[in-house]
């Protein structure tokens, strides 16, 4: 028993193991319900399947998570993607709505480009909040977060935009290579940052800020460049979730587009281990949590239970990861095993190694 | 936006005061120069029943912006708040149309957010997580258990609530609803609790140096588990007076109410940072949000969204005036 554990040792204790296997747990769940789960098929040149259907759909939630780890690694934190998502996407199918051939595809890309500018603007002045003027994030970002609805309201009048695009809708529903296209374009935007926080130095200055801003600017950081620039990269990925989001259905609303994604957005990174404190984070584990928080909410579609009932689901499962992640609970845990009886231990060891 | 030089302004002619009052009076500043305008631009609105329409509409936000209150005055976040409302009222309607005798389920719904407030607070005095994350799941969970007690709306007939809605205590020529003397009280009571308490002590202590109040001696633990307990309970409170308020429970009410209220203590001169602020303010920052609403429906003109946007502004020109009361105490 005790070389089992300590074989297994480096693989618990690494900081995907949990997260993996919750994802693991969710798709043996969703298996057991409905064996054909696990079936991808190829039609018409595209795979389909409920794996690429889950992959397809947290292509965007991916995408801010993404931003909000940089964010949330200076030790800040972006509650306005949700509004940044809204007013992307209203500009970008309002301007397309106007033109006098929607399927253009010049039309699209300036389209796509206006949109993308404003939403560079707005993670600009998120940016300018924090670092420039050093109000708190949450607080910086929540007057974004409340203003940009009714921005993203104003711009559509209120109403829903409804746009007849096809090389709009590609990006959302298109297909590329087999690969429905969202899928591509998450991976694209996942490998950029990749490269460019962990093939240079960029994410491990980004890190110093977080861990001490200051001591990092007394260290030749240029703190509050960085601490700008990861705002604007968290509203650019946001925009492109929100072209995603409003190409899926092709319409923009809003009042409900990017409604609470924000929330699911910071769940995905605390999920994979990063913490809100800031001064680490993991690219890895914010996808795992990314594609957890969707599992969860397809398996949970396809059992007919409430999209609304689902929150208690998700909100057991963001406990469950929180807490054993925790280094308090942790010890705590570990401190009741060591003061029980010797039986009692290891009929809990034999409980944990089960999904191993 | 346009706020700024006046609060700016304030801060310069009233230099004598201390400045941890300058915020409130900031506030104290705008609301009376809204309420000006108001009066200015339309006749019916210095009729003294639209000040108490904005304490009718908007009492369950004043308690419920009240507990948040001691919560970020701890320096901690309660996003729980709205779904606890919604809960709730969602309990007490179920619970009525059972035929539950009012009293009991009363006492049954009133017990359900200090319950959940006191969970979250043991979650994250003992384990140590962000209470950003804990309440975010909380805020899922009693959202979720909403709409699992029932999907649609459940409207409530019961004798004792329906008193309770439609009873106006008449002041002069005008009324107020029962409603709003519930949450007068809460507010009286929270106001004296800290200001003249041990518990009102160690709340500003810890939302000013949480090192150096444990090093004090002070309880800590207790006293933040104290605070998301005492904002679950308002929360529930402010979930009773909805009730009474749209006579239903439903499962979709109150989303979002959390922004509302953490602005209006914002607006209210509360430090997010904790250990700064008054519920003095926070009435206040209830009161300039109610101000906004009856002044947007009064020009009849202007769309609902705009509410959202002069809300942010004001949050801006607030955390702004903060920022440079802050500076100047270095």
């Amino acid at each position: 028993m005790s070389t089992v554990k300590a074989r297994l040792a480096p693989v618990t204790g690494h900081r995907l193991f949990w997260p993996l296997v919750m994802l693991v747990v969710l798709l043996v769940a969703n298996t057991v319900y409905r064996p054909s789960f696990l079936s991808v098929e190829l039609k018409n040149g595209h795979l389909y399947g409920s794996l690429i259907d889950i992959v397809r759909l947290s292509a965007p939630l991916i995408l801010v998570a993404l931003g909000m780890s940089l964010v949330i690694a200076t030790g800040g934190i972006d509650l306005s993607v949700g509004s940044v998502v809204a007013v992307s996407g209203a500009v970008a199918c309002l301007y397309i709505s106007e033109q006098p051939d929607q399927n253009s595809l010049g039309g699209v890309f300036t389209a796509l480009a206006l949109a993308f500018g404003i939403a560079l603007l707005l993670g600009a002045w998120n940016g300018v909040l924090v670092a420039v003027i050093g109000i708190q994030p949450i607080i910086a970002t929540l007057i974004l977060m409340v203003a940009g609805r009714g921005l993203a309201q104003l711009i559509t009048s209120g109403q829903i935009i409804t746009i007849n695009s096809e090389p709009y809708k590609t990006i959302g529903v298109g297909h590329l290579l087999t690969l429905p296209f969202a899928i591509i374009i998450a991976l694209v935007v996942t490998v950029i940052v990749a490269v460019l926080t962990r093939r240079t130095a960029l994410g491990m200055i980004i890190e110093s800020v977080g861990g001490n801003a200051e001591a990092s600017r007394l260290a030749g950081v240029r703190s509050r460049r960085i601490t700008l620039l990861v705002y604007v990269v968290s509203a650019a990925c946001a925009a492109i979730a929100g072209f995603m989001m409003t190409a899926n259905v092709s319409s923009a609303d809003g009042n409900a587009a990017g409604l609470w994604v924000e929330l699911d957005a910071i769940l995905a990174v605390v999920i994979g281990g990063t913490s809100l404190a800031g001064g680490r984070f993991f690219l890895s584990g914010t996808i795992v949590g990314a594609l957890i928080i969707q599992t969860l909410t397809t398996s949970v579609y396809a059992m007919n239970i409430d999209p609304q009932t689902a929150l208690l689901f998700k909100a057991v499962v963001v406990i469950a990861v929180c807490l054993i992640q925790a280094p308090a609970f942790r010890a705590r845990f570990r401190r009741r095993k060591s003061l029980a009886p010797p039986p009692a231990p290891t009929a809990e060891k034999q409980k944990e190694q089960v999904p191993a | 936006m346009t706020t700024t030089p006046l609060a700016v302004r304030a801060d310069r002619a009233w230099w004598r005061v201390p400045q941890r009052h300058v915020p409130v009076l900031a506030t104290f500043v705008l609301l009376l120069v809204m309420y000006g305008v108001g009066v200015s631009q339309y006749r019916a609105f210095s009729n003294i029943q639209v000040i108490f329409n904005i304490f009718i509409d908007n009492g369950f936000l004043l308690v419920v912006a009240v507990g948040m209150t001691f919560v970020i005055l701890t320096g901690g976040i309660d996003l729980s708040v709205g779904s606890v409302v919604a809960l709730t009222a969602m309990v007490s309607a179920s619970l009525l149309r059972d035929g539950l005798d009012p009293a009991l389920v009363l006492v049954i719904a009133l017990l359900i957010g200090p319950t959940l407030g006191l969970a979250m607070g043991c979650v994250i005095h003992f384990f140590d997580i962000q209470p950003f994350i804990v309440t975010l799941a909380g805020m899922f969970f009693a959202r979720g258990l909403c709409t699992w007690i029932s999907s649609t709306s459940i409207p409530i007939t019961d004798g004792f609530w329906t008193s309770a809605a439609q009873e106006r205590i008449r002041i002069g020529e005008n009324f107020v609803s029962v409603s709003v003397l519930i949450a007068l009280a809460v507010v009286a009571v929270a106001a004296i609790a800290l200001a003249y308490t041990r518990l009102g002590r160690n709340v500003y202590a810890i939302g000013g140096n949480p090192q150096s109040a444990l090093l004090m001696g002070l309880p800590v633990g207790r006293t933040k588990i104290a605070v998301y307990t005492i904002s679950g309970l308002c929360s529930a409170i402010g979930g009773i007076l909805l009730s009474f308020y749209t006579l239903s429970g439903a499962p979709l009410i109150a989303v979002g109410m959390e922004l509302d209220v953490i602005a209006a203590v914002v607006i209210g001169g509360t430090l997010l940072t904790g250990g700064s602020g008054y519920v003095f303010g926070t009435v206040l920052g209830v009161l300039v949000l109610g101000v906004i609403q009856t002044l947007i429906t009064f020009d009849g003109t202007l769309s609902s969204w705009w509410t959202k946007i002069v809300i942010g502004a004001l949050l801006f020109a607030f955390i702004l005036l903060q920022r440079l009361v802050g500076i100047r105490k270095k």
